[in-house]
């Protein structure tokens, strides 16, 4: 099951990145209403890009970040490339895709 | 059960390796590339959040730092946040809501390369201000900007 939409368009020499991840996100700080347990953290912690096996953007992030997150971020070059995005949650799943970046 | 399988032993492999790279001083724990910094996440304060994070608070406010973000949001949950960076440099983007119950949210390294650049969705408990810190040239940046939040993010 594929989590990780993504995006990857080059212009002008500059590579713009928008990828949509899907995750529940808790940060481990919400109330189950039904039980009035709390519900426990579950969020990513980790995305990582890489292009050409480099590392482009780590993101380190909390609950504190939206369900189902978004991300955008830009870097120069990229045509042709490949692009390789990976998220890790706290709970130490992984998923990852792999782009061409048009 | 056999991916969840694989999964346990590919985690403890990776777990003994950098036991043993940290054991052996090759690297220093809390700057291990790849490792969530948990302690500047489970900051209360915002001030010592930033300062485990970045090794310290002190920052310039700048003006070369825009952040987007609407300044009402109609729902905490998800606030759409931009942070754009002009200065030459930046090393990495953090961003920041001091008055939610963990104020650090996300922070994003950038290779060279890449540009001061940052846009994702946060979650606000209550109105506040979204704070930006950017590192470039190994000095600190700030700026923010204040969001007023009409339904709170974090559950109540």
């Amino acid at each position: 099951m594929a989590t990780i939409k993504i995006r990857a368009k080059e212009k002008d020499g500059v590579t713009t990145v928008k990828a949509l991840m899907t995750h529940p996100m808790e940060s481990g700080l919400r109330k189950d209403s039904k039980s009035g347990g709390m519900i426990p953290a579950h969020f990513i912690q980790e995305v990582v890009c890489e292009v050409g096996g480099k590392m482009v953007m780590n993101a380190h992030w909390s609950g504190g970040v939206s369900k189902n997150p978004y991300l955008s971020f830009k870097f120069d070059g990229g045509k042709g490339e490949t692009l390789k995005l990976t998220w890790t949650d706290n709970q130490g799943k992984s998923d990852s895709i792999e782009e061409a970046i048009g | 059960m056999n991916e969840l399988r694989r999964l346990i032993i590919k985690g403890s492999v990776a777990a003994g390796t950098l036991g043993v790279a940290v054991g052996a001083g090759l690297l220093v724990p809390g700057r291990v590339l790849a490792a969530w910094p948990d302690k500047a996440f489970g900051q209360k304060k915002m001030e010592d959040a930033l300062t485990t994070l970045l090794g310290s608070a002190e920052m310039t406010e700048s003006a070369e730092i825009s952040i987007k973000a609407p300044e009402i949001a109609e729902n905490g949950a998800v606030v759409p946040v931009t942070v754009t960076a002009a200065m030459a440099g930046v090393e990495s983007i953090t961003i920041a809501a001091p008055n939610n119950p963990a104020p650090l949210v996300a922070s994003f390294d950038l290779a060279d390369g890449a540009h001061g650049y940052a846009s994702t969705r946060i979650k606000m408990g209550k109105s506040g201000d979204v704070i930006a810190v950017v590192k470039a040239g190994g000095k600190l940046y700030t700026a923010k900007k204040g969001v007023k939040v009409t339904i709170g993010g974090c559950g109540g």
